[in-house]
C-alpha cells in the first residue's frame, strides 16, 4: 500500500462537489444556475487533471485524516478509476450545459428545478466516491448516496407518474443494499477486514463466502436494473426531466456495474465457478434480447430509449463469463481476456456518450413538441437537422456499425466470445443488434418522412442541440485513442486479469 | 447440541431478513413495504453486531458498532425519504399502492 505516491487529488475529487452542492443551498435560483455551470467546469477539470496524473504516475492515493487502514479511508485512484471519474467529468460538463439552458428555457411552463444543482454535485461526489472507494463498506455508503439523489432527481418534476416511478425505484433499491450489506456482514464475519486489497488475500472459499457473493451480486444486479431486476428502470428513466435521464441512464447504473467488476475481479476470485459466470452471462443475454425487443414495441421515445438501456446494460454482463476461465485453463494463456475487458471499458464509454446524447435529444422533442410520441418525429430532419442527425449518429453507436465505440465494444465482445470456445453468446449479441438497429432505423424513418401538419415544431435554443450532437459524437471520437486507453488501463491491478475458477469445496465456514 | 449465542442471533437475523424480503415483495400498500424494508435493515444490523463478540473472554470488535451505526443514518434516511415520497403520490392522486385503481 505504501508504494503508490499520496496526493490529495482523489480527496478533492470528492470534496469539491460535496463544497459545491452545499454552498449553491445558499444562492437563489439564478446565481444557483450560473454556480452550478461554473462549478461542473471546476470539477471536470479537476477531474481530467486528476486523469493526467494517473497517466504520468500510475495509481494515486489518499489516506483521509492520516488514518491508516483497516481504522481509516483509503481512496484509491487507479487507471480503471481514473476512467471512470473521467468519463463522469466530460459527460457531467455537457449535461451541466444543457441543464442551464433547459431550465431557462422552460421557465415559463413549469419552473426552473433549482433542487437539481445541489442535487447534482451530491450525485457527482457520490460517484467519485464510489469509483475511489477501497473498501466494501465505503462502497455501500457512496452507492447510498448515489441511490438517494438519483432517486431525488427522478422526482423533481413532481408529477404523480415520476413520483410512482421513483417510490417504486428506491424500494429496488433499498432491496438491493440491504442485500449487499447482508454479504458485507457476512464477509466482514469470516474474515475480519473489509479492505479490497486484502480480501482479496485472506478469502477462503466456503458456504459463508459462496453465501455472501450470491447476496452482494444480487443486490447489484438489482440496482444495476439486470434481467430479470429491470422493472424498476423503464419507467423511472422515462419519466424524469430530460437531462435527469441522460445522469440516470449514462452514469448512475455504471456505479453498481463498476463495483460488480472490482467485487469479481478482486475479491470473490476464490468463490467463483465457471457456471457462475454463465449464468450472469444469461441474464446479460436475456436482458439484451428482452430490453431491445420491448424498445422495438413503444410508442413514446422516451420510454424506447430507456428500455434500450437495459439492453445495453445487458452487454456489459457478458463480459463476465469469459472473465471466469473454465476449470483446467489458466489466466495467463487465456487470449480472450484483453478483448472482453476492451469490449466492457468501451460497452461502458460507448453507451453512456449514446444514451446521454439520445436522452438530451429526447428532451429537446419534448419541449419542441410538448409530448415525446414516436409518430409525431415526422419532419424532425428538416426542422431540427442538428437533433436528427445526433439521434442518427448515437443510434449508429448504439447499434454497434463501424467506426463507432459501440462497434469496437461488441466487435471485441464477439472477438472474445469466439477466441474463449463461448460461440453460444454470439446469437444473443447480433440478434440485440439486429433489433437496435430495427428500432433506431425506426426512428430515423419517421424522421425523414414528409410531416402531416403544417409547423409541427416549436424552436428550441441551438445550444441544447449542439449539446447533444456533440455527445453523440463522442461516443465515435472514443474510438480513436482507444490503444492508448487500453495501454493506460492495463497499469490497473485487475484489468486484464481472469478468474481461474476452482472446484468448490471446503467445509462449514471459513476457519 | 449446544448453540452459542453469537448463533442464535445469526440465524434470528436471517429470519428478519427473509420476513422482509418477502414483505416488500407480498405487500401492497406503501407503509407495508417501507416498513418491510425496515425489518430488512434489522435484520442485517443485527447480523453485523452478532458477529463483534464471539466468545465470553475477548472484548467485542468495536468496528461492526460503528459501521451498524452509520448504517442505521443511512437505513433511516431512506426510510423517510420513502415515507415522504408515498405522502406526496398519497396527497396527489389518493392511490396508497403501485396498481392503478379500478
Amino acid at each position: 500500500m505504501k508504494e503508490f505516491p499520496t496526493s490529495a487529488l482523489p480527496a478533492l475529487l470528492v470534496g469539491l462537489p460535496m463544497l459545491l452542492a452545499t454552498m449553491s443551498l445558499f444562492f437563489r435560483v439564478k446565481g444557483r444556475a450560473l454556480l452550478g455551470v461554473l462549478g461542473s467546469f471546476l470539477v471536470g477539470s479537476l477531474a481530467l487533471f486528476a486523469f493526467i496524473e494517473v497517466t504520468k504516475y500510475g495509481t494515486i492515493i489518499h489516506i483521509l485524516g492520516g488514518w491508516e487502514p483497516p481504522l481509516g479511508i483509503l481512496l484509491r485512484m487507479d487507471p480503471l478509476a481514473a476512467v471512470f471519474i473521467g468519463l463522469t467529468a466530460i459527460i457531467g460538463i455537457f449535461i451541466s450545459l444543457y441543464s442551464w439552458w433547459y431550465f431557462r428555457a422552460r421557465i415559463a411552463s413549469i419552473g426552473r428545478f433549482p433542487l437539481f444543482w445541489p442535487l447534482w454535485f451530491f450525485l457527482w461526489a457520490g460517484l467519485n466516491a464510489l469509483f475511489l472507494s477501497n473498501d466494501l463498506f465505503n462502497l455501500y455508503v457512496t452507492i447510498e448516496v448515489i441511490t438517494i439523489c438519483a432517486v431525488a432527481l427522478a422526482v423533481l418534476s413532481g408529477e404523480p407518474k415520476a413520483l410512482k416511478a421513483g417510490l417504486r425505484y428506491l424500494l429496488a433499491a433499498i432491496i438491493g443494499s440491504m442485500a449487499y450489506l447482508f454479504g458485507v456482514a457476512l464477509i466482514y464475519g469470516s474474515t475480519g477486514t473489509l479492505d479490497l486489497y486484502l480480501l482479496g488475500e485472506v478469502l477462503k472459499p466456503g458456504n459463508t463466502t459462496t453465501f455472501a457473493l450470491i447476496v452482494i451480486t444480487l443486490g447489484l444486479l438489482i440496482k444495476k436494473a439486470a434481467f430479470p431486476f429491470h422493472f424498476w428502470l423503464p419507467p423511472a428513466h422515462s419519466a424524469a426531466l430530460a437531462p435527469v435521464s441522460a445522469l440516470l441512464s449514462a452514469l448512475v447504473v455504471k456505479g453498481a456495474f463498476y463495483m460488480m467488476l472490482r467485487l469479481w475481479t478482486e475479491v470473490f476470485e476464490v468463490s467463483l465457478t465457471f457456471a457462475a459466470g454463465q449464468l450472469i452471462g444469461i441474464t446479460g443475454a436475456a436482458a439484451v434480447l428482452w430490453g431491445s425487443w420491448q424498445a422495438l414495441l413503444q410508442t413514446n421515445f422516451k420510454l424506447l430509449v430507456a428500455h434500450s438501456s437495459v439492453a445495453q446494460m445487458g452487454y456489459l454482463l457478458m463480459m463476465f463469463p469469459l472473465l471466469v476461465l473454465a476449470p483446467g485453463q489458466m489466466a495467463d494463456s487465456a487470449d480472450w481476456l484483453a478483448p472482453a475487458w476492451t469490449a466492457g471499458i468501451f460497452q461502458v464509454m460507448a453507451h453512456a456518450f449514446a444514451k446521454a446524447s439520445l436522452f438530451l435529444s429526447a428532451g429537446i422533442v419534448v419541449m419542441a413538441l410538448g409530448h415525446d410520441r414516436i409518430e409525431s418525429l415526422r419532419d424532425l430532419v428538416a426542422w431540427m437537422p442538428m437533433t436528427a442527425m445526433a439521434i442518427g449518429i448515437a443510434g449508429v453507436s448504439l447499434i454497434g456499425l463501424p467506426p463507432s465505440g459501440g462497434f469496437l465494444a461488441k466487435w471485441m465482445l464477439l472477438k472474445g466470445v469466439f477466441l474463449s470456445g463461448q460461440w453460444w453468446w454470439a446469437p444473443a449479441i447480433l440478434a440485440g443488434s439486429l433489433l437496435t438497429a430495427g428500432y433506431v432505423f425506426m426512428l430515423l424513418r419517421l424522421a425523414f418522412a414528409p410531416a402531416r401538419v403544417k409547423d409541427p415544431f416549436r424552436p428550441v435554443p441551438k445550444i441544447l442541440q449542439v449539446c447533444a450532437l456533440l455527445l453523440a459524437l463522442g461516443s465515435f471520437l472514443i474510438v480513436i485513442p482507444a490503444e492508448n486507453l487500453i495501454q493506460f488501463l492495463e497499469g490497473s491491478k485487475s484489468f486484464g486479469s481472469g478468474i481461474e475458477s476452482i472446484v468448490k469445496g471446503g467445509g462449514y465456514g471459513n476457519e | 447440541m449446544k448453540m452459542e449465542t453469537y448463533e442464535i442471533y445469526s440465524l434470528t437475523s436471517v429470519v428478519l431478513f427473509a420476513i422482509g424480503l418477502g414483505g416488500v415483495f407480498l405487500a401492497k400498500h406503501f407503509l407495508r413495504k417501507i416498513i418491510a424494508t425496515i425489518i430488512m435493515g434489522g435484520g442485517v444490523f443485527l447480523c453485523f453486531v452478532s458477529f463483534a463478540k464471539r466468545d465470553a473472554i475477548t472484548f467485542a470488535d468495536p468496528i461492526p458498532h460503528a459501521l451498524v451505526i452509520t448504517g442505521i443514518v443511512v437505513a433511516v434516511t431512506a426510510a423517510a425519504f420513502a415515507l415522504s415520497l408515498a405522502r406526496r403520490i398519497h396527497k396527489l392522486t389518493g392511490e396508497d399502492t403501485f396498481e392503478a385503481k379500478k
